[in-house]
C-alpha cells in the first residue's frame, strides 16, 4: 500500500468542481471527466436497448405475433442486440469504471494518452447518434451478428448506416484498449509491480488485449459486408461464387472473443468487492491473474463452437468443441477462489457486495450452461434456440450487468463523494436478483423444449413459459428504474462520503473523494501486495 | 394456456435416446456445483459475517487446493466432451439404404420432394422405423432445418446440399422450425414432421405425385437438351451418364472426386475450371447457371441417380435440339457428328 | 512537449512508441482478416485467382514496391536526422519520403485507371473474361484486389497526411535530440505501411502467375 498522503480531508477544489463550464466537460483530457461523460452516454443507450428488450417481451406474452408486424419484431430484436452489445455491455465496465479507476489504481495523474481518451468517447458517441438515426429511419433487421448473405443481399433495411455506427464504436474500444495497455505497462508508480497490482488491472489487461487484437478483424468483417451490400462484389454472395459461412468464421472470430470483453472487466470488479467486503486477500492471487490471461488467449481458439451445425467439418467441431471446455476452466477457477476468499472473512451485506454475490451465483449458472453449448450433442439440439438466449443473458445481464451496477454503488463515493441510499439500494439488488431469474430462468426450459430463438409468433405450448419470462422482465425493469432514481438523488441529498468509506486498501482509496483533478497530492509508493488488510488493522469500514 | 405446457419436448427419433440422457446429465452436474456455490457462499457469508467474525485471516492462497478444483472440473470436462463427441459422431454420415427426401429451403416455406413424386410444403411425411435422410438446400439466405422431437438440427445452406438424417421412433405429427434467422417470416416457417406406420406410408406416397421426382427430371433432360450430348451411342458428344451417381470421377489434372449431389449440381450450373475437365472430353458443355432452378435441379440429379448401368433410355435417333430449343438456350451449339 | 501524465520525457517517448506499436498491431488484425478472406478463395478457387493474377500490371507493381522500400530508407534517415536534433536535414528527408508515397499513389493510379479501362473493376461494368474459368470468381478476385490495395492506398494518404504534419513541425525546428519522439511513431507507421504492401505485391501480383 501507498505510504499515505497528509491528510484524508476532502479539498475544497475536486475534478468537478473546478470548473462548470460546458467547454470544461467536452474538451476535457481528465480521465475521471470522461468516464462520467461515457456512464451517461451508455446509460441512455442501456435504456433505449432496454425498451426494446420490453417491447420485444410485451408481444412474446402472446404465441401470435399481434402487438407489431413481423418486420418491426424483426428491427426489435437486432437492435436490441446491436444496442446493449456495441454500445453498452463492451464500454460499460472499461470505459466507465476503468477510466475512472484504472489510472488512479496504477498510482498515475492520468492515462497514458488522454486526448485518444476523450477521442474514443467521441467516436461512441458518433457511433451511438449514427446507429440511434438509423433506428429512427426505419431500423436494421439483420440480427445483430448480421449473417449473409440476408445481411448482404436481401434485407432491405439500413445495414449500411449501422455498421457505420457499430465500426465507430468498434473505434472507441481500441482507442479504450490501447490506453489501458499503455498506461499499465508504463505509468505504473514506483513500487508498484506487475505482482503487486489490483486485480481489477489484470482484469483490464487482459480485455485490452482482446479489444486490440478482436476488434480489428470485425471492422473488416461488416466493412466488407458494407461493401458487398454497395457495389455487389459477391465475398458472401453463392451466387457469385462467395461463401456465406466465411463470414461467420471472420465475425465470430471477434464475437467470441468480445464476450470475454464484457465479462472479464466485470470480473476484476468482483475480486475488487470481494476482497474489500471480506476485508482479507483474496484467495489465490497468481491464479486469478493467470486466469484472466488464460480467459483472453483461450477466447480466441473457440469461434467455432457458433457455427456446430452451420457446415463446418467433423474436426474443426471436436476441435473447437474441446478448446470451449479448456476455457471454461480459468472462469471456474476464478469463481472457486472467490468463494474461498470468503472463508474466515469478515463479510459485510453492502449493497456492493450484494452485487458481486449474485454475479458469482448466476454467472456459475451461465457458464455451466455453456456447457451444454460446448458439448457438440446437445449443442445440434439447443443450438439457436431460447436455450442460447438464457445462457447468454445469465452471464451478460446476471453477470456483467450486475458487477457493473456493484461497481457504480462501490465507486459512487469516490466519484460523487456521496453515498447513496443503501435501504433502497438493497431493495433493488434483490428486485433484480429476482426479476432477472424469473425472466431468463424458463427460457432454458424454453429452449429445451424446442422454441427457436428470434421468433415473432411461437407454437401455442410455449406461451406459459413465456408469459412467466416477461413477469420476471417487468420485475427487473423496475430493479433498474430504482437505481437511476436514487443515484441522481444522492448527487444532491445522498451523505457526504468520507474518502475510503469502505476502508479499502486499494491504491484509488488512498486519495479523497471526490479526487482532484491530478489524482494524488503526490505520487504514491507502493511497499506491499494488494488486498493486505492483515498488515493494516487500523483501516476501518466507516460506511 | 395451462392445457399444455410442455416440460420436456416428445422423444420421437434415434437421437432423443442418445442426446437426452447427456443433457440430463449436465443438469445435474449444473445443480450440484450450483447449490454447492450458493450454499457455500451463504453458509460462508452468514457464519463469517462482519458483526460475528470481526477479525478475518489472511490466507494467501493453497496450491493443493488450486489444483485440486482444476484438475476435478478439467476431468469432468474431458469426460463430458469424449460423451459428446461420441453422441455427434452417431449424427455423422447419413446410412447407405436410407430413404432418400429432398427439399429446398426458400423465404418463408419448405418444399420436400419424395423419389416416387410427391411434394409437400411445409409437411413432411416419413415412415416409423426407418432411416430418412433429407438433402437439402436454400434458395436464398441461410435457413436452418430444426425438428425438436428428433434433436436434429441442420443450417441449410444456399448453393450447397447437406444431408441431414434420422430414425423416427414414434408416430405423430412432430413441429418443423427453421431455426435460423432468415427474414419477415422466419417465424412462419414452420410444419410438421408426420411419422406414420409403414403401411400407411405407402398408402400416402401411393395417394399423390405427378410422376416421380426421376420422370420429371427426364423431361427436363429432354427440355434443356441435354439428350443432345449425353448418349450411349457413338456419336455422343459428352459421356454418357449411366451409373454416374456415386462413381469415382477422374479430372484432366490427376485429381478425383466422387460424383455425389453437390457434384453433380455444381457441373451442370457450372462454368467448369480448365483443371477440373473429366477425364478424355472435351469443355463444351454450356453452362446451365441462372436456367435451373433449385427444384428442377433436384428432378434432373434424382433422373441421373436412376440411371443404372443400363445404357440410357433413349432412341438415338430422338429429337435433338433444334432451332427451338437452340433459341431458348444459345449455349447450345449445332450438332456436329464425331467421324 | 512534456504532457500529462509523465514523469519525463523518457517515459512520454517510451509510452508513445509503446502505442504506436500496439495501434500497428490492430492495423495488422484488420488486415490480416482481408488477407485470410483473399488466401480462403485463392485456395478455393484457385484457377481464376490465377487468371486474376496475369491481369495484374508486374511493370508497376515493381516500379511501386521499389519506390516505398525507397520511401522507407529515406524515411529511417530523416527519424535518425531527427533524433540529432538536424531540423532542416528531417524535413529533406521527409519531403523525399511524400514524393515516393505520392509517386506510389500516382502509379496505383494509373493501374486502377488502365483496369477500369479494361472493364476489369467489379460491378455492372466487369467484362473481364477467360476460357475456362468462372467470370463471378474472376470478379472475386477483382473485388479482393480493390479492397486490398485500395485500403492499403487509403492508409498511405492517412500517411502522407501525417509525414506532412511532423515535416511542417520539423520546419519550424521543433524536434531536438531530447524529443523527436513524432518523427519515429510515424516513421513506425510509414514502415508498417510498407510491409502491408512488400506483403500484398508478391500476393496479388507474384505467387499465382504461373503454372506452379
Amino acid at each position: 500500500m501507498s505510504a499515505a498522503p497528509a491528510a484524508a480531508v476532502a479539498p475544497r477544489e475536486h475534478y468537478l468542481n473546478i470548473d462548470y463550464g460546458i467547454r470544461s466537460w467536452l474538451l476535457t483530457t481528465d480521465h475521471k471527466r470522461i468516464a462520467i461523460l461515457y456512464m451517461i452516454s451508455i446509460t441512455v443507450m442501456f435504456f433505449i436497448g432496454g425498451i426494446f428488450a420490453t417491447l420485444i417481451r410485451l408481444e412474446l406474452m402472446t404465441p401470435a405475433g399481434d402487438l407489431v408486424t413481423s418486420d418491426t419484431y424483426n428491427k426489435l430484436f437486432t437492435m436490441h442486440g446491436i444496442v446493449m452489445v456495441f454500445f453498452f455491455l463492451i464500454p460499460s465496465v472499461p470505459a466507465v469504471i476503468g477510466n475512472f479507476v484504472l489510472p488512479m489504481m496504477v498510482g498515475a495523474r492520468d492515462m497514458a494518452f488522454p486526448k485518444i481518451n476523450l477521442l474514443s468517447w467521441y467516436m461512441y458517441v458518433i457511433g451511438a447518434v449514427i446507429t440511434l438515426y438509423c433506428i429512427i429511419i426505419g431500423g436494421v433487421d439483420t440480427g445483430w451478428t448480421f449473417y449473409t448473405p440476408f445481411s448482404t443481399t436481401y434485407s432491405n433495411t439500413y445495414v449500411f448506416g449501422s455498421i457505420v455506427g457499430i465500426l465507430f464504436a468498434g473505434f472507441s474500444s481500441i482507442f479504450t484498449g490501447l490506453n489501458f495497455i499503455a498506461t499499465i505497462h508504463k505509468l505504473r508508480a514506483p513500487g508498484l509491480t506487475w505482482r503487486r497490482m489490483q486485480l481489477f488491472l489484470w482484469s483490464h489487461y487482459a480485455t485490452a488485449v482482446i479489444m486490440i487484437l478482436g476488434t480489428p478483424v470485425v471492422a473488416i468483417s461488416l466493412i466488407l459486408v458494407a461493401v458487398e451490400r454497395v457495389w455487389h462484389v459477391g465475398i458472401f454472395n453463392p451466387a457469385l461464387g462467395g461463401d456465406p459461412v466465411l463470414f461467420q468464421h471472420l465475425f465470430w472470430f471477434y464475437s467470441h472473443p468480445a464476450v470475454y470483453i464484457m465479462v472479464l472487466p466485470a470480473m476484476g470488479v468482483v475480486s475488487e468487492l470481494v476482497t474489500t467486503f471480506s476485508r482479507k486477500r483474496v484467495f489465490g492471487y497468481e491464479f486469478i491473474a493467470a486466469a484472466s490471461i488464460a480467459i483472453a488467449v483461450f477466447g480466441f481458439l473457440v469461434w467455432g463452437h457458433h457455427m456446430f451445425v452451420a457446415g463446418i467439418s467433423v474436426y474443426s467441431a471436436l476441435l473447437f468443441s474441446i478448446m470451449s471446455y479448456l476455457v471454461a476452466i480459468p472462469s471456474a477457477i476464478k469463481v472457486f477462489n472467490w468463494t474461498a476468499t470468503l472463508y474466515k472473512g469478515a463479510i459485510s451485506y453492502r449493497t456492493p457486495m450484494l452485487y458481486a454475490f449474485g454475479f458469482i451465483g448466476l454467472f456459475t449458472i451461465g457458464g455451466l450452461t455453456g456447457l451444454f453449448l460446448a458439448a457438440l450433442g446437445v449443442d445440434i439440439h439447443v443450438t439457436d434456440t431460447y436455450f442460447v438466449v438464457a445462457h447468454f443473458h445469465y452471464i451478460m445481464v446476471g453477470g456483467t450487468v450486475m458487477a457493473y451496477l456493484g461497481a457504480i454503488h462501490y465507486w459512487w463515493p469516490k466519484m460523487f463523494g456521496r453515498m447513496y441510499p443503501e435501504g433502497w439500494a438493497k431493495i433493488s439488488a434483490a428486485t433484480i436478483f429476482v426479476g432477472f431469474n424469473v425472466t431468463f430462468f424458463p427460457q432454458f426450459l424454453l429452449g429445451y423444449v424446442g422454441m427457436p430463438r428470434r421468433y415473432h409468433a411461437y407454437a401455442p405450448e410455449f406461451q406459459v413459459l413465456n408469459v412467466m419470462s416477461t413477469a420476471g422482465a417487468s420485475i427487473l425493469a423496475v430493479g433498474y428504474l430504482l437505481p437511476l432514481i436514487y443515484l441522481i438523488w444522492s448527487l444532491r441529498y445522498g451523505e457526504i462520503a468520507p474518502a475510503n468509506p469502505w476502508g479499502s486498501t486499494g491504491l484509488e482509496w488512498q486519495t479523497t473523494s471526490p479526487p482532484p483533478t491530478h489524482n494524488f497530492e503526490e505520487t504514491p509508493v507502493v511497499s506491499e501486495e494488494a488486498y493486505a488488510y492483515d498488515k493494516h488493522p487500523e483501516m476501518e469500514f466507516v460506511a | 394456456m395451462w392445457t399444455d405446457f410442455p416440460l420436456w419436448p416428445l422423444r420421437a427419433s434415434n437421437f432423443a435416446d442418445k442426446v437426452d440422457p447427456l443433457y440430463i446429465f449436465l443438469v445435474v452436474l449444473t445443480v450440484f456445483f450450483t447449490v454447492g456455490i450458493f450454499l457455500t457462499i451463504t453458509v460462508f457469508a452468514i457464519k463469517y459475517r462482519r458483526s460475528v467474525h470481526p477479525n478475518p485471516e489472511p490466507i494467501e492462497g493453497s496450491l493443493p487446493v488450486e489444483l485440486t478444483w482444476s484438475i476435478i472440473p478439467l476431468g469432468i470436462a474431458m469426460f463430458i466432451f469424449v460423451w459428446s463427441a461420441s453422441v455427434y459422431y452417431s449424427y455423422g454420415a447419413p446410412p447407405k439404404d436410407s430413404l432418400r427426401v429432398y427439399g429446398t429451403a426458400k423465404q418463408w416455406m419448405w418444399k420436400f420432394q419424395h423419389p416416387d413424386g410427391q411434394r409437400e410444403i411445409n409437411e413432411l411425411h416419413v415412415p416409423v422405423g426407418r432411416d430418412v435422410s433429407v438433402t437439402l438446400i436454400s434458395q436464398d439466405v441461410i435457413h436452418s432445418f430444426f425438428v425438436p422431437a428428433f434433436r436434429v438440427k441442420m443450417d441449410v445452406l444456399p448453393n450447397r446440399y447437406r444431408t441431414v438424417w434420422f430414425r423416427p421412433t414414434r408416430t405423430g405429427s412432430y413441429h418443423l422450425f427453421c431455426a435460423e434467422y432468415c427474414g419477415t417470416s422466419h417465424s412462419g416457417m414452420i410444419g410438421y414432421v408426420t411419422v406414420m406406420e409403414p403401411g400407411d406410408y405407402e398408402a400416402w406416397l401411393a395417394s399423390g405425385g405427378e410422376g416421380s421426382l426421376a420422370s420429371s427430371g427426364e423431361k427436363l433432360f429432354r427440355h434443356f437438351g441435354c439428350i443432345s450430348c449425353h448418349r450411349a451411342d457413338k456419336g455422343a458428344r459428352g459421356p454418357d451418364l449411366a451409373g454416374l451417381y456415386g462413381r469415382e470421377i477422374h479430372f484432366q489434372d490427376g485429381t478425383t472426386t466422387p460424383a455425389d449431389e453437390n457434384y453433380i449440381r455444381d457441373r451442370i450450373l457450372g462454368p467448369r475450371q480448365p483443371g477440373r475437365l473429366v477425364a478424355g472430353w472435351q469443355q463444351i458443355m454450356p453452362v446451365f447457371r441462372g436456367q435451373v432452378n433449385e427444384e428442377e435441379m433436384l428432378e434432373l440429379i434424382a433422373y441421373i441417380k436412376s440411371l443404372q448401368q443400363n445404357p440410357l433410355n433413349v432412341n438415338p435417333n430422338a429429337p435433338v435440339p433444334d432451332e427451338e430449343q437452340r433459341k431458348r438456350n444459345p449455349m447450345i451449339e449445332p450438332q456436329v457428328v464425331r467421324p | 512537449m512534456l504532457e500529462t501524465p509523465y514523469r519525463d520525457l523518457d517515459q512520454q517517448r517510451e509510452t508513445a512508441t509503446l502505442g504506436m506499436f500496439v495501434f500497428l498491431l490492430t492495423e495488422l488484425m484488420m488486415f490480416g482478416g482481408l488477407f485470410c478472406s483473399y488466401l480462403v478463395y485463392r485456395t478455393l478457387y484457385f484457377p481464376a485467382f490465377q487468371e486474376g493474377s496475369r491481369h495484374m500490371d508486374l511493370t508497376i507493381g515493381a516500379v511501386n514496391t521499389a519506390v516505398l522500400i525507397c520511401s522507407s530508407l529515406t524515411m529511417a534517415f530523416g527519424v535518425q536526422a531527427a533524433q540529432k536534433g538536424l531540423n532542416r536535414t528531417t524535413v529533406s528527408f521527409l519531403l523525399v519520403t511524400m514524393l515516393f508515397g505520392i509517386t506510389f499513389l500516382v502509379l496505383k493510379g494509373v493501374e486502377y485507371h488502365a483496369h477500369w479501362q479494361a472493364h476489369e473493376v467489379p460491378g455492372a461494368g466487369f467484362l473481364a473474361h477467360a476460357a475456362g474459368v468462372d467470370p463471378n470468381k474472376l470478379q472475386l478476385f477483382f473485388s479482393l484486389y480493390f479492397l486490398m490495395t485500395g485500403l492499403h492506398a487509403l492508409h498511405m494518404l492517412i500517411g502522407l497526411g501525417l509525414v506532412t504534419w511532423i515535416t511542417i513541425e520539423a520546419y519550424k525546428g521543433r524536434y531536438t535530440e531530447a524529443y523527436h519522439n513524432p518523427v519515429e511513431n510515424v516513421g513506425l507507421y510509414w514502415h508498417f505501411v510498407d510491409i502491408v504492401w512488400i506483403y500484398l505485391f508478391p500476393l496479388l501480383y507474384l505467387i499465382s502467375r504461373t503454372h506452379l
